[in-house]
């Protein structure tokens, strides 16, 4: 019983942790979404940024500045992003895909090139990375659960962490109570009101997309010097494709999101443990069939089986005045 | 909107354009190698020296084309019929599965002559099987297709990585690898045909699947050029309300287009499998599949196009290595810079030099009438 | 407004058009589809910038470029097609764009109390936080009215306000029109229906093929005048043709209702038989559900309720019949949308002769198609119908409208067909070329086939037809006989105001 709880919990805790990037990147694609712009490239721009805080944290050993920088660059590619989908009116899933692809070759190259070590960057001191904001120190068995819980699970994160999931409301509030927010929520569904209403729709969508690039650089920072101490190439594994799947599964929405986002973290979470553990009356459960799972929801979710996800309406749509 | 519109002449729309974008992104991977120090032009000469130096380089560069025409042709065909299909990387690996299953399971009792045909057509197949499930979403439910390929290229590693570990791993090996397969499932390697012919050739992986890949663009050809399904795919593809009209079933259409697709890629398997590593294992698709996307979009989408799109990246693939084998300071990923570099400039933003070569055709052509 | 003048590529969308509108009066602009009245609207709204001319208001000359100085102007809209966003709410429309300040708080609050205060003095009472999406269209349009009274609209364009109506809402939209007159608001109302000019505006301009030919004090005329300047007293088309010998009927609908996929009825309980050797126009000013009951009649849209025979063939809501199948049964069809159904604009001609036909055995060479073969018919095509120029490589989009035409004409009738389904047969199409096809069209007649004509240029209807059907709101509110049909009582059976007439 003891032992149940005490992996409980930390799965729990795990959850948190996995999710934070999760978090982080559905948001980023919630905003460029609602907005009507796909965002595939989510896991190119979230790489990049881990590689570029890892480069800076470990050159200038400033966790602050490395934050800075990342979300500097991902900007940049989503205003590459902008360029290709507003400006020039190209394919927004062929412009994410060439994103993705542009920042898995670049990061390794320039790894390579900068630090040796097969594209890893240097292993960072604790003083350049985000490290617990108040080190909780293990609590006894004996403690009362509530009490446990906060000190297990809720504390000992870092920073990121915690932001990540403040981010959620001040999205919520962003997209709901803004007038920014009406007009991205206007613009997704139909640019040709916001036009006639006297606004720019480009205007509009770039700054989504930058807000996307920007969130998607905390992501990267994060993983490198937050929950690693340093950069590995491909270090995000197709996490930017579970947000996106998490995104949808909120059907766009944030408080939704942030869900999916603390389910397929919880899975994650599950797996690592499950790995070889038999339960009684099932077996093993195969732990491949548990990482697949937040993807076959996210299928099933969008064929219309568990209710119906329905994107703005103007989605993937270049913005073409029409006579 | 300034002149994007206006008429070009067929070569300036089919020809200069797509240059000036490769050209482009050429040009930015040149911008990178002098990034990590190194000579452009340079390194352009070892990675030529690299993919076509000897026949061994040779034999490399083609096997690395055969699968990059597969894949290639796998997204152009969806692409005809207006779908993006970006699930080719699950639909080779389970392509991949297919004919390891069918090879494993029968090396014993059939000669090559039956079980290599019979293993193809469990590639194409069980790629053609997973390329179905979003096709029919697609269709019938409207979850768009990108988004569930996505979803199934990460099912499909899943899928693999616990049927190698669970399932299929041979009793006692070091590494998540199936039995061998027999002699009697290996698709011959062109050194060994060779060989039979009193020739010498290097040992590479080249093997039979490059001629199998090369009737595939002359099938997919006659499919899309000349075949009155083919017909239907373009028009479901061009003008989905004239397809209504024309008595085609878009529905169908949509479904046929992804199951080829799928099986296109799905036969990347063949030349993986049966053709060099004899075994099943994890990850033998290594980026083929998102390669095609690059492969198709300078390709044009088309089987021409596509071989030398394929060839280049071939050469790039192979003239990658060496150069990474030579120049310390170089990474095979630079290969994967440069193909992100190709799908920007020749898909995103294709249209961007439109206006300026429209302009120029515009200034220069009445010139060359006067004249 | 002075001098307007608008192109779109080659369309002449409006002429060197002035219009003078007195202040707090409601003045309508009247004429058919495609006369330019929307077109000189989306300038004045500055959705689209002329090529010339100027805007002066209150007498003063002023620049409008983008909706945001039309609507800094004073100018609001109400759009044919609304302007709302489905997914927000009743207050989020109309604040949209004019939100206050960065905090929707406040904006919101004053919204909601100005919408109060509008929904009490002109019954504009709309939820204020309903769903915009789930609201029935005559609110729509009051949220659009508010929109624009919001952002303090002086002068309100309603572009063809009731089409979307029934006649109670009609009615209180009027109500609400006078208010606005009464409190100082000018309003231009565009229209085709000549009974609500008659009804609400002070004073009225005609337009015609992007020109605007008249101005009247409504009182100072009547409808018939009115429906003589919108349809113009062009020269009757002469055209040469024999009276019609009908034989049995080949095509019967019984009651037939389609609806869309809102569930909205655009053709509602039709009846009526088309014999072998006699043309059936079908006029109507468009949207009037012709579109939809032809498209129903090729087998391109579900039959909701009543039946077709076709050559014998039943087709129902529990039958349904697809396009390749009506063809089987002698039925061709001509598509109103040329450029989207008729033709593939990024195929080469020969691959557009086909079209449809795909599937039939001449163009088949196993598996393949006759490259061959199909290039021979569309040779051939293009000879019999002087398609310009003769050339089967050509894409499809590099040939003139009425080019095209021929050619998807062509091909229909290179069979034979038993009944012949044409919509807009010459919209967009040059002078030579219409007597060219209405020939070919006559021709068929007398060949025997069965022919049905949509058209929404009353003169082609009255030349080609032997019997008018006229469509309205989904209905046929009148038959005529061709020969003996004129075009004040067509027109006003199109307008419908006919039955008020009478």
């Amino acid at each position: 019983m003891e032992e149940m709880l005490t992996i409980g919990l930390s799965a729990l805790a795990a959850t948190l942790r996995v999710a934070t990037p999760l978090v982080f990147c559905a948001m980023a694609g919630l905003v460029s979404e609602r907005a009507g712009v796909i965002d595939i490239g989510l896991e190119g721009k979230m790489l990049a940024a881990a590689f570029t805080s890892a480069s800076v944290a470990a050159v200038s050993g400033s966790a602050l500045i490395a934050l800075l920088a990342a979300m500097a660059l991902a900007t940049l590619l989503g205003l590459l992003h902008g360029f290709a989908c507003i400006t020039h009116r190209g394919d927004q899933v062929v412009s994410g895909v060439a994103i993705n692809i542009i920042a898995a070759g670049l990061t390794a190259v320039l790894g390579i090139h900068w630090f040796g070590r097969g594209g890893q960057t240097p292993d960072l001191p604790v003083e350049a990375r985000f490290m617990p904001v108040l080190p909780v120190s293990a609590t006894d068995a004996g403690a009362a659960l509530p009490l446990r819980f906060l000190a297990e699970v809720l504390g000992g994160h870092n920073l990121l962490v915690y932001l990540a999931f403040l981010l959620v409301p001040l999205v919520w509030w962003l997209i709901g109570s803004s007038r920014f927010g009406l007009r991205l929520r206007a613009v997704g569904e139909n640019p040709e009101v916001v036009d006639t209403a006297g606004i720019s729709v480009e205007w509009l969508r770039y700054r989504a997309v930058m807000i996307c690039g920007a969130l998607c650089g905390m992501a990267g920072t994060y993983l490198a010097i937050a929950q690693n101490a340093a950069f590995t190439p491909n270090m995000t594994a197709g996490q930017g494709f579970i947000a996106l799947a998490a995104m949808i599964f909120g059907k766009w929405r944030a408080f939704p999101a942030l869900a999916a986002c603390l389910l397929f973290g919880f899975l994650d979470a599950v797996a690592i443990r499950l790995q070889g553990v038999e339960i009684a009356g099932i077996g093993q459960v195969p732990v491949q069939l548990i990482q697949a799972l937040p993807y076959i929801l996210t299928v099933i979710l969008l064929a219309g089986f568990i209710g119906r996800a329905v994107a703005p309406k103007a989605i993937g749509q270049p913005y073409l005045k029409e006579r | 909107m300034s002149g994007g519109g206006r008429d070009l002449p067929g070569w300036l729309d089919a020809g200069l354009l797509p240059a000036v974008n490769v050209l482009l992104a050429l040009f930015a991977g040149g911008l990178v190698v002098l990034l990590i120090g190194e000579n452009p032009l340079h390194a352009l000469v070892v990675l030529l020296r690299g993919a076509f130096g000897d026949l061994t380089a040779l034999g490399y560069t083609l096997y690395y084309t055969t699968n990059f025409i597969l894949t290639g042709l796998a997204v152009a065909v969806a692409f005809h019929a207006g779908l993006f299909n970006i699930g080719g990387e699950g639909q080779a690996y389970i392509g991949g599965l297919g004919i390891g299953l069918l090879l494993l399971a029968l090396d014993r009792y059939l000669p090559a002559i039956l079980l290599l045909p019979l293993g193809l057509v469990a590639a194409a197949a069980f790629g053609a099987a997973f390329a179905f499930v979003p096709a029919w979403l697609q269709a019938w439910r409207g979850s768009h297709v990108v988004i569930t390929t996505i979803m199934f290229n990460f099912i499909a590693s899943a899928l693999m990585v616990y049927l190698m570990v669970n399932v299929l791993i041979a009793p006692g090996a070091l590494n998540t690898e199936s039995r061998g397969i027999l002699p009697s499932g290996h698709l011959p390697q062109f050194h060994t045909i060779a060989a039979a012919f009193g020739f010498e050739l290097p040992a590479t992986p080249l093997n039979l699947s490059l001629l199998w890949a090369l009737a595939c663009c002359v099938l997919v050809y006659l499919y899309v050029w000349r075949s009155r399904w083919g017909y239907a795919l373009r028009v479901v593809g061009h003008a989905p309300r004239a397809a209504v009209y024309a008595g085609i079933r878009p529905q169908r259409v949509t479904i046929a287009a992804m199951c080829i697709s799928g099986a296109l890629a799905g036969s990347v398997g063949f030349n993986e499998i049966a053709g060099v590593h004899h075994r099943l294992l994890l990850d033998f698709v290594a980026g083929y599949g998102f390669t095609g996307i690059a492969v198709a979009l300078m390709g044009r989408n088309n089987p021409l196009g596509i071989l030398l799109a394929a060839l280049l990246f071939g050469t790039l693939y192979q003239g990658g290595a060496e150069l990474a084998f030579e120049i310390p300071a170089f990474t095979r990923e630079m290969v994967t810079v440069l193909q992100g570099f190709v799908i920007l400039f020749s898909g995103a933003l294709a249209y961007m030099n439109r206006p300026w070569i429209v302009r120029l055709h515009a200034r220069l052509s009445p010139a060359r009438e006067a004249g | 407004m002075r001098g307007i003048d608008k192109s779109f590529g080659a369309i002449h969308a409006n002429r060197n058009v002035t219009l003078e509108v007195a202040a707090g009066t409601i003045h309508g602009i009247v004429g058919e589809n495609g006369a330019g009245k929307s077109t000189l609207m989306s300038i004045l709204y500055g959705f689209h910038e002329a090529d010339a001319g100027e805007i002066l208001i209150g007498g003063r000359r002023t620049e409008i470029r983008t909706p945001r100085d039309a609507i800094a102007a004073g100018i609001g809209m109400v759009h044919q097609h609304f302007m709302l966003v489905e997914t927000l709410s009743v207050v989020e429309n109309v604040m949209l764009g004019a939100e206050d300040a960065f905090l929707l708080r406040g904006g919101r609050a004053r919204a909601r109390a100005e919408l109060d205060r509008l929904s009490r003095d002109f019954g504009l009472s709309v939820h204020p936080d309903a769903i915009v999406g789930d609201l029935p269209v005559g609110e729509l349009q009051r949220v659009e009215i508010l929109k624009a009274l919001y952002r303090q609209a002086r002068i309100l364009i309603l572009d063809e306000p009731t089409g979307v109506l029934t006649p109670a809402e009609t009615d209180q939209l009027f109500r609400i029109l006078r208010l606005l007159r009464e409190q100082g608001v000018t309003i231009l109302l565009i229209t085709h229906k000549l009974r609500e000019i008659m009804e609400v505006t002070d004073s009225v301009s005609v337009m015609r093929g992007g020109e605007k030919v008249a101005d009247r004090l409504t009182a100072a005329t009547s409808r018939e005048e009115l429906a003589e300047l919108m349809v113009g007293r062009k020269v009757r088309l002469e055209l040469e043709r024999t009276p019609a010998r009908p034989r049995e009927s080949v095509l019967a609908v019984r009651d037939l209702v389609v609806s869309d996929a809102f569930g909205v009825r655009r053709v509602d309980g039709v009846s009526f038989d088309l014999r072998g050797g006699e043309v059936v126009g079908i006029a109507g000013v468009s949207g009037n559900g012709q579109s939809e009951l032809l498209e129903t009649l090729a087998g391109i849209r579900p039959v909701s309720a009543g039946e077709i025979v076709v050559a014998g063939r039943r087709v129902d809501h529990a039958m349904p019949c697809d396009p390749a199948a009506m063809r089987r049964l002698g039925l061709a069809h001509v598509p109103e949308d040329r450029q989207r159904l008729g033709l593939v604009r990024e195929f080469a001609a020969w691959e557009c002769a086909c079209l449809g036909y795909q599937d039939d055995a001449a163009y088949a060479r196993g598996p393949l198609l006759d490259r061959a073969a199909m290039e021979a018919a569309c040779r051939r095509f293009m000879a019999d119908f002087d398609v310009r120029p003769p050339r089967p490589d050509l894409g499809a989009a590099k040939f003139s409208g009425g080019n095209q035409q021929k050619l998807i004409l062509a091909r229909e009738l290179a069979r034979a067909p038993a009944i012949l389904l044409v919509g807009q047969p010459t919209r967009g199409v040059d002078i030579g070329a219409i007597e060219f096809i209405h020939r070919q069209i006559i021709a068929m007649r007398d060949r025997g086939a069965a022919i049905l004509l949509v058209s929404s240029e009353l003169e082609e209807v009255m030349a080609l037809s032997d019997r008018i059907l006229v469509m309205f709101q989904g209905r046929i509110v009148g038959e005529l006989d061709g020969a003996a049909a004129d075009e004040r009582q067509l027109g006003l059976l199109m307008a419908n105001a006919g039955a008020a007439a009478a």
